[in-house]
C-alpha cells in the first residue's frame, strides 16, 4: 500500500525551484513533493530557505525558475493567499487571525454564508461548533480570539484551514510557541487530518518532534536540497548532521584566546523572569559569550530582563563584582550595559527618521549641553559613525527605512556603541543581511572584545556562534542546558543541547 | 543610459525638494493667501485694530495648541482641554470671589487665582497622563472621560448658570486681557512666550527629541533608554499648563465662566496642530506650523465677519474645509498602486 502511494500520488510538487530576492539567491534548484495523507517535515538551519520554499509552495512568492505542479499539472499559484481556493493553506508563524473578532467570524472571514441577504450566524456557528467538536477543542465559536491561548489560536487556524477543505496544509514552526502538553494535543490533531487525507508540510527545529510525527523529511542547507528520506531512516542526530555539514570559511576573524582569569564583569545568579526559569552565568572582560538555542528558548528574555526591558521575578545580577538592583534601560546604559535588539525595524530604529536622530537617540544625554541638544556634536558623531561602521547611504539625509538591511544593522550597532558600553549584548547580529556585511560585523565584534569590551552574541545561526564565540551557552525552555568551550563548540553538540537530547547538570 | 538615469535622479530630487518645501511652507502660504483675500474683500481687515484683535483672539487656541503639539507628537491626544479650561475658570472665579474677604480685591487675589489655575492645569494634565501611561488606557478614551467630567463640574459649580467674577477684582484683573505692552496686547505676548518656549523645548532639547521618538515608534523609544511613561505624562502636563495660561488670560475677558466656556476648543486646537503639519498619529511635530494653524483658523472667522458673501454661520464649514484640504495637501503618497508580488 505504501508503495502504491508513491510519487504519482503527489498533490503538489515543486520541481527545480530557484529563487532570488534581487541579487541574493536563496534557493538553488530545490525539489519537494507532498502527498495526500502524509506529514512531510522540512528542516534546516535558519536561513536555509525553508520559509521561502513554503511561501513558493503556497503562492506567496513566485519562483525565479522551476515550476509548481498541482495534481501532476504545471500550475501558477494565485498570489496573496489565493491558493487557498485550490486547497493549499499556509499557516504563518505569526498567526493570521483578527484578534478582536470571534472564532466563528474568523473561521468564516471573507466567505460568510448568507441567508436572505443577512449573515446566517446560526448556520455558521453550527458549522464551527462541528469543526471544534471534531478537533476536540474546548472553546466556543463565540469566544474572542484575543481571549484564547496561543495553542488555541493555532487550533483555530487549523479549523479555518479544514473548513476551507484544505488538501495541503503548510505550517511554519507550529510548535515553537507550544508547551509539551499543547504539542501533544496538536499532534493528535495532525494525525486526524492526516487520516482524512490532508497532506501536511511541517517546519520545526525540534528534531525529536520531527522524528515522532513526520513520514518523510526533506533537509535544506544554504538554499540547497540535501535529501528527502522516510523518517524511519533518520535519527535526530543524523538530521542535525545533515542540516549542518559545512566547513567554516574565513568569514570569521581569527579568534583571540580569551583570558580565562579576567575579571567577571557580569554575573547572573538564578535569574527568573517571564520566559526565564532560573538562569545563571558569568561574563568575563574581553570575552565573547554566545547564546544559542531554538527560537523562543528564552535567550532574548534573559537579556531583556537584565537590561531593564522586562521585569525580573527573582535572582541576582552583579556588575563588575557588585550586586545591582533591578535597572531601567537608562541605568543599565549608564552602567555600561547595552542591548542591541534583533528586531531592528520594530524596536531598533525609527524608520521614518534620518540617520542622525537615530544614531544619537540611545546616548542622547551625552549630547546635551545647557539643556539643549548639541546638534554640531551630533553631526560630528554621525560623520565618525559612518566612517567607523562603514555605513553606506547615497544621501545622509535619507530616512533610515530606505537603507538596506545591512546598513540599518550597522547604524543600529553604531547607535548602541555611541554610549561606549563595557558590555554589549547583540541579539541576532546578522539577521537578514548579506555576507559582506556579516563579515564586517564579525570583525567588529572581535575587535571590540580585543579592546576589552565583553560581548554577548545571541544567535540562531550556529556557524556564527561557533565562528566568533569563546564560550557558548545553550538554552532550552528558559534554562541554560549546557555551556560549551573549546572543541566542544560544534554544531552537533549545540544541536543536542538545544533540542533537549542532552543536558548538563549545572547546579 | 547612465546620463539618463542621472538626470532622472536629479529631476526626482528636485521634485521631492519642491514637495517638502510646499509641505513646510504650505501653512504660511495659506495664511498669506487668506490675508490677501481678507484685504481685497475689505481693506479694514488690515487695520491695526483688526490685526491686534485677530492676534489676541488666536492667543487662546494658539497657546492650547502649542501644548497639543507635544501630546500629538508623542502619539497621544487630549480631548479634555476645552472642558479643562472651563473647569479651571470656574474654580478660579469661585476661589477669587471667596478670597475677597481675606485678601481684598487687589493683586494678591488675582495672583492667588492665577497660581491656582497653574496648579489645577498641571494636576489635570497629570491625571490624563497617568491614566494613559500607568493605567494603560487609550488617550482618546481617558480624555473623552475627563472631558465629560470637567464639563459637568463647571455646570455643577455654576449651578447650571454662570459664575461671575467679583466686580472689583475684575477691575484689577482686566488689564491682563485688555492692556498692551509695546503696542501688542498682553495675551499676544503670552502667546509669543509660550510659542518660543514650546519651539525650543520641541526642537532643541532631549525632551523634544524623546517626544518625537515615542510618537514615531514607542518600542524603539523604550529600547533606546527613554522613560516612555514619564515623557508621555510630561506632554499631558505641558498641555495642562498651556490650558492654565490660556485660562488666565481668558477669564478677565468676560469675567465669567459657564457650561459654554471653551466649548469645542479641543477640536480647534487639534485642527490648528494638524493644519500646521504635525502628524496626527505622532512622530513629527511643528510648533511653528501650529501657530500658523491657530492664526489661519481665527483669520477665517475674522474674514467672514467682514464680508457678506458667506454667512458668518458657515465659519465651521470653512474651518472644516481648510482642515481637510490641509491634510490632503500634506499627503506625500499621491501615487496609488498595487504592491507587487515578490
Amino acid at each position: 500500500m505504501e508503495v502504491a502511494t508513491s510519487a504519482s500520488a503527489a498533490v503538489i510538487e515543486a520541481v527545480n525551484i530557484s529563487k532570488s530576492f534581487g541579487p541574493v539567491p536563496v534557493l538553488f534548484s530545490v525539489s519537494m513533493d507532498v502527498r495526500a495523507g502524509e506529514v512531510h517535515a522540512l528542516i534546516g538551519e535558519n536561513g536555509a530557505g525553508k520559509s521561502t520554499l513554503m511561501k513558493i509552495l503556497s503562492g506567496f512568492h513566485d519562483p525565479t525558475s522551476g515550476q509548481i505542479r498541482l495534481d501532476g499539472k504545471t500550475a501558477v499559484l494565485p498570489p496573496n493567499g489565493g491558493a487557498e481556493q485550490l486547497g493549499i493553506v499556509l499557516i504563518h508563524q505569526e498567526l493570521n487571525l483578527a484578534e478582536q473578532m470571534t472564532v466563528e467570524e474568523n473561521v468564516f472571514l471573507g466567505r460568510e454564508t448568507r441567508s436572505r441577504g443577512f449573515l446566517d450566524r446560526a448556520g455558521m456557528r453550527r458549522a464551527v461548533q462541528t469543526y471544534l467538536d471534531e478537533i476536540g477543542l474546548d472553546i466556543s465559536p463565540a469566544d474572542r480570539i484575543s481571549d484564547l491561548t496561543i495553542a488555541q489560536k493555532q487550533m483555530v487556524e487549523i479549523v479555518k484551514a479544514v473548513s476551507r477543505n484544505a488538501r495541503i496544509l503548510i505550517m511554519d514552526e507550529p510548535t515553537a510557541v507550544l508547551t509539551e502538553e499543547e504539542t501533544d494535543v496538536f499532534f493528535r490533531q495532525v494525525e486526524k487530518l492526516k487520516a482524512g487525507g490532508v497532506g501536511i508540510v511541517f517546519v520545526s527545529h525540534k528534531l525529536n518532534e520531527v522524528k515522532a510525527i513526520a513520514d518523510r523529511i526533506t533537509i535544506l542547507r544554504d538554499g540547497q536540497w540535501i535529501d528527502t528520506r522516510p523518517s524511519q531512516d533518520l535519527t535526530p542526530d543524523t538530521m542535525a548532521q545533515m542540516m549542518v555539514g559545512r566547513e567554516l570559511s574565513d568569514l570569521y576573524p581569527p579568534m583571540h584566546e580569551a583570558d580565562v582569569d579576567a575579571d567577571l564583569v557580569l554575573e547572573v545568579d538564578n535569574l527568573k523572569a517571564p520566559g526565564v526559569h532560573g538562569v545563571s552565568f558569568g561574563l568575563r572582560k574581553g570575552e565573547i559569550l554566545g547564546f544559542s538555542g531554538l527560537i523562543g528558548s528564552g535567550r532574548t528574555a534573559v537579556f531583556e530582563a537584565i537590561c531593564g526591558l522586562a521585569p525580573i521575578e527573582s535572582g541576582t545580577i552583579s556588575l563588575y563584582g557588585q550586586e545591582v538592583a533591578a535597572m531601567t534601560v537608562a541605568k543599565a546604559r549608564d552602567a555600561g550595559l547595552a542591548y542591541l535588539t534583533k528586531d531592528r525595524k520594530e524596536k531598533g530604529l525609527l524608520l521614518d527618521k534620518k540617520m542622525q536622530p537615530n544614531l544619537t537617540l540611545f546616548a542622547l544625554p551625552k549630547f546635551v549641553k545647557n539643556f539643549a541638544v548639541n546638534q554640531r556634536a551630533e553631526e560630528k558623531a554621525l560623520e565618525r559613525a559612518i566612517r567607523r561602521f562603514d555605513v553606506r547611504a547615497r544621501d545622509p539625509n535619507v530616512t533610515v527605512g530606505k537603507l538596506s538591511g545591512g546598513n540599518q544593522q550597522k547604524l543600529l550597532l553604531a547607535k548602541i556603541m555611541e554610549c561606549d558600553p563595557k558590555i554589549v549584548i547583540i541579539d541576532e547580529p546578522t539577521r537578514g543581511i548579506d555576507v559582506g556585511t556579516k563579515q564586517q560585523i564579525y570583525h567588529f565584534i572581535a575587535a571590540l572584545a580585543a579592546e576589552g569590551v565583553s560581548v554577548v552574541v545571541i544567535s540562531s545561526e550556529m556557524p556564527e556562534i561557533i565562528g566568533i564565540c569563546h564560550r557558548v551557552a545553550v538554552m532550552r525552555e528558559g534554562q541554560i542546558t549546557g555551556v560549551l568551550t573549546g572543541d566542544h563548540i560544534n554544531e552537533n553538540e549545540i544541536m543536542r543541547y538545544a533540542a533537549g537530547l542532552k543536558r548538563e547538570e549545572l547546579h | 543610459m547612465t546620463m539618463m538615469t542621472a538626470s532622472e535622479d536629479g529631476e526626482a530630487k528636485a521634485a521631492k525638494r519642491v514637495a517638502v518645501d510646499f509641505k513646510t511652507l504650505g501653512p504660511a502660504l495659506a495664511l498669506l493667501l487668506l490675508c490677501v483675500i481678507g484685504y481685497l474683500l475689505n481693506p479694514a481687515f488690515a487695520s491695526e485694530g483688526n490685526l491686534t484683535n485677530l492676534l489676541t483672539r488666536s492667543a487662546f487656541i494658539g497657546i492650547i495648541a502649542v501644548g497639543a503639539t507635544f501630546v500629538i507628537t508623542a502619539g497621544g491626544i487630549d480631548l479634555s482641554v476645552g472642558s479643562m479650561a472651563a473647569a479651571i475658570s470656574g474654580v478660579m472665579i469661585i476661589v477669587m470671589n471667596n478670597a475677597v474677604e481675606t485678601l481684598g480685591t487687589g493683586v494678591p487675589t488675582v495672583l492667588l487665582g492665577c497660581g491656582l489655575a497653574i496648579l489645577l492645569g498641571i494636576g489635570a494634565g497629570w491625571i490624563n497622563g497617568a491614566l494613559t501611561t500607568k493605567g494603560k488606557i487609550e488617550a482618546f478614551i481617558v480624555t473623552l472621560g475627563t472631558m465629560g467630567i470637567y464639563r459637568s463640574l463647571v455646570t455643577y459649580f455654576a449651578d447650571g448658570g454662570t459664575l461671575s467674577l467679583n466686580f472689583d477684582i475684575r477691575g484689577t484683573y482686566r488689564p491682563v486681557y485688555y492692556d498692551s505692552f509695546l503696542g501688542l496686547p498682553f495675551p499676544v505676548w503670552v502667546f509669543i512666550g509660550v510659542a518660543i518656549c514650546g519651539w525650543l523645548l520641541l526642537n532643541r532639547t532631549a525632551f523634544g527629541r524623546y517626544c518625537t521618538a515615542i510618537g514615531s515608534n514607542e518600542a524603539v523609544a523604550k529600547y533606546s533608554a527613554i522613560n516612555v511613561d514619564r515623557v508621555k505624562t510630561l506632554t499631558y502636563i505641558i498641555q495642562g499648563l498651556c490650558v492654565s495660561f490660556a485660562t488666565i488670560i481668558y477669564v478677565p475677558r468676560l469675567g465669567s465662566a459657564s457650561a459654554s466656556t471653551g466649548v469645542l476648543w479641543e477640536l480647534e486646537a487639534i485642527a490648528a496642530v494638524i493644519i500646521g503639519g504635525t502628524v496626527l498619529k505622532g512622530g513629527y511635530g511643528r510648533i511653528g506650523g501650529t501657530i500658523l494653524g491657530a492664526l489661519i483658523l481665527t483669520t477665517i472667522g475674522n474674514i467672514l465677519n467682514f464680508t457678506d458673501m458667506i454667512s458668518n454661520y458657515l465659519n465651521g464649514t470653512m474651518q472644516g474645509l481648510i482642515i481637510i484640504v490641509a491634510v490632503l495637501l500634506q499627503r506625500s503618497d499621491w501615487k496609488f498602486g498595487k504592491t507587487p508580488k515578490t
